[in-house]
């Protein structure tokens, strides 16, 4: 693969398509490749974030669907627009609102640190294999991420629960007489994301890493530089981009997760994804709903812009 | 020293397996438990198999969810190798960015803001030409394909850069025209990718509960949905039956996309070898 790499030359990509463009067919063919994909993204990606800013900004009323019009015409020739910002000022008022954004984001911020903790030396240690042990270790670093997600996390509640099994481990080594409360609370939560969300931590990271140039370390130690030395000054700053991607894939779902907080943390654990889900199923009140969904991506678009700008970096670099 | 790092990674890679697979080990073994409580071992049976298949409900909702996971993975793996090729082979387009943006924003997205927006979208639809009159089936279908395509986007983009195009341009120095060049050497290279992008779309939407919820309608019960709301309130035998049969199927799916796209590198490997030694 990395021959075939050397050989491509900056800018071949276009001058490729340039040289194609005399026959009309191919721009049109173009077109239509790049037309599909768009419109749909467009239609069914982008539009719905519009309509929900929308329905935001609008009163709960009992019909069907549960929000008053925005846009209405009076007499059938003036519009008026109604925009009410009522939504907004409950979450802001209300303080379990504040409170459980302030405790989704601390507790997507532990949870990443967690996975990170984990995941740098699983991936270290990858990068440090074998040809072939590396293909094996990375296809069962994925294939937990292609089974259930679901799965994953009922496996924890039968791990952690009450009579579970390291409740009955820690009972029969005589550590604790009565079981310990692991299920529905906040560890539980902590294990939970970690667990699902550790490929995501290393696969990045791993993908930085095998690209590093190891005689940069051997340099270093040619020099006197101690392992644990070379790793803090050479190692871990070169990293840095894999760090950033594979803690914002972890971070940036988190923070919005519906399913742990609900099966692993019961009612005990208050997060913003399990809130704005209630709104919508329990409550059925969409306008709050939908202030909650915005409110929440207002609070990821940050992340997510830097997550965008280091895939972007990334594929440049190839 | 060098010696003792190493010794420490390997310990942590032992304990990462361990801790990614345990739980999952644990979940098969005690699928058959004969106890009706899950943590308490009863000896082992096979009758929540049994259980399991002997519930119409478990059945409509694995058909259900195979078949959008069918059409699912066919769909976005024809939308996502078109906006894979858009993105690695046309150079700079108009609405690059936003396409691009589009493209990476679903892997990231927290599922229930893609699925509260999808659902008040299909709703808004409905109020605005009539359709889809009624959620289920189509609605979770296409909620679906739009975030299993970015997924499909990504493997094959990878591909694509991979793959490189000398030998697309060597084609095309040759004579053939865009579209023998697509078909004779594009679409059989990148055809590894293309299945292991399927078989990705198809177990992602196996897998989905939250943006199903989100968009379902009365009476479209899909495997997820049926699990979840079986799970809610505590551990059950029958789950951890059809956990087993989930994981297994997974798996061996996965060992397929993994053995193809293995072979495929090995063959290209070869190819390029041979053509080193021609070369001298």
């Amino acid at each position: 693969m990395s021959s075939v790499k050397k050989e491509k030359k900056p800018s071949t990509d276009l001058r490729y398509y340039i040289s194609l463009s005399a026959d009309k067919l191919q721009s049109k063919w173009k077109t239509i490749v790049i037309f599909i994909p768009f419109a749909w993204l467009l239609l069914f990606f982008l539009t719905p974030f519009f309509i929900v800013a929308k329905i935001s900004l609008a009163e709960l009323v009992i019909t069907s669907p549960p929000f008053s019009k925005m846009i209405e015409w009076v007499d059938g020739s003036v519009i008026t627009i109604r925009l009410v910002f009522d939504n907004f000022i409950y979450i802001f008022d209300d303080p379990l609102y504040a409170r459980t954004y302030l405790n989704s984001v601390k507790i997507a911020l532990v949870s990443t640190f967690l996975a990170l903790l984990i995941g740098y030396p699983i991936a270290y240690a990858i990068v440090r294999s074998k040809p072939v042990t590396k293909q094996l270790l990375l296809f069962a670093i994925i294939l937990p991420f292609w089974t259930s997600f679901l799965l994953r996390v009922y496996a924890w509640m039968g791990l952690l629960a009450d009579q579970g099994t390291i409740n009955n481990i820690l009972i029969y080594l005589g550590i604790t007489e009565t079981p310990i409360r692991l299920l529905y609370t906040e560890f539980a939560v902590y294990i939970g994301i970690v667990y699902t969300y550790l490929p995501f931590m290393i696969l990045p990271l791993y993908a930085n890493m095998e690209k590093l140039d190891s005689s940069l370390n051997e340099a270093a130690a040619d020099l006197g530089s101690g392992p644990i030395n070379t790793f803090f000054k050479i190692t871990l700053p070169l990293s840095m981009p894999g760090i950033i991607a594979g803690s914002l894939l972890v971070f940036i779902p988190a923070t919005g997760e519906y399913v742990i907080p609900d099966l692993l943390g019961g009612g005990n654990v208050q997060m913003i994804g399990r809130q704005l889900y209630n709104e919508f199923a329990r409550n059925i009140d969409w306008p709050v709903a939908s202030a909650v969904a915005i409110v929440l991506l207002l609070l990821l678009v940050l992340p997510m812009a830097i997550y965008q700008h280091y895939q972007a970096k990334a594929a440049e670099v190839k | 020293m060098h010696n003792e790092r190493s010794r420490f990674l390997t310990f942590m890679l032992y304990v990462g397996l361990a801790f990614l697979y345990i739980p999952m080990v644990l979940l098969v073994i005690y699928s058959f438990n004969y106890s009706k409580l899950v943590p308490v071992w009863g000896g082992w049976s096979t009758r929540w198999y049994k259980v399991l298949f002997e519930s119409p409900e478990v059945w409509e909702a694995v058909s259900l969810s195979l078949q959008i996971a069918f059409i699912n993975a066919t769909f976005a793996t024809l939308l996502g190798a078109l906006a894979g090729l858009a993105m690695v082979r046309f150079g700079k387009f108009r609405g690059r960015t936003i396409f691009g943006g589009m493209l990476v924003a679903p892997l990231v997205m927290p599922e229930v803001i893609t699925g509260l927006s999808l659902l008040i979208f299909f709703i808004s639809l409905k109020e605005l030409i009539g359709w889809p009159l009624e959620r289920g089936f189509t609605t979770i279908t296409i909620a679906h394909i739009t975030f299993s395509l970015a997924y499909v986007a990504v493997i094959v983009q990878a591909r694509l850069t991979g793959m490189g195009i000398s030998l697309e341009e060597a084609a095309a120095d040759l004579g053939a025209k865009p579209f023998k060049v697509m078909s004779a050497i594009t679409l059989p290279r990148l055809a590894p990718g293309l299945l292991s992008g399927w078989l990705l779309a198809f177990c992602l939407s196996l897998d989905d509960l939250v943006i199903a919820s989100f968009v379902t309608g009365p009476g479209s019960t899909t495997l997820p949905i049926l699990i979840f709301s079986r799970i809610r309130l505590g551990l059950r035998p029958d789950i951890n039956a059809l956990a087993t049969i989930i994981i297994i199927f997974v798996a061996i799916l996965v060992a397929i996309a993994a053995f193809i796209m293995l072979r495929q590198q090995k063959r290209e490997l070869i190819d390029q070898q041979m053509a080193a030694r021609g070369d001298v």
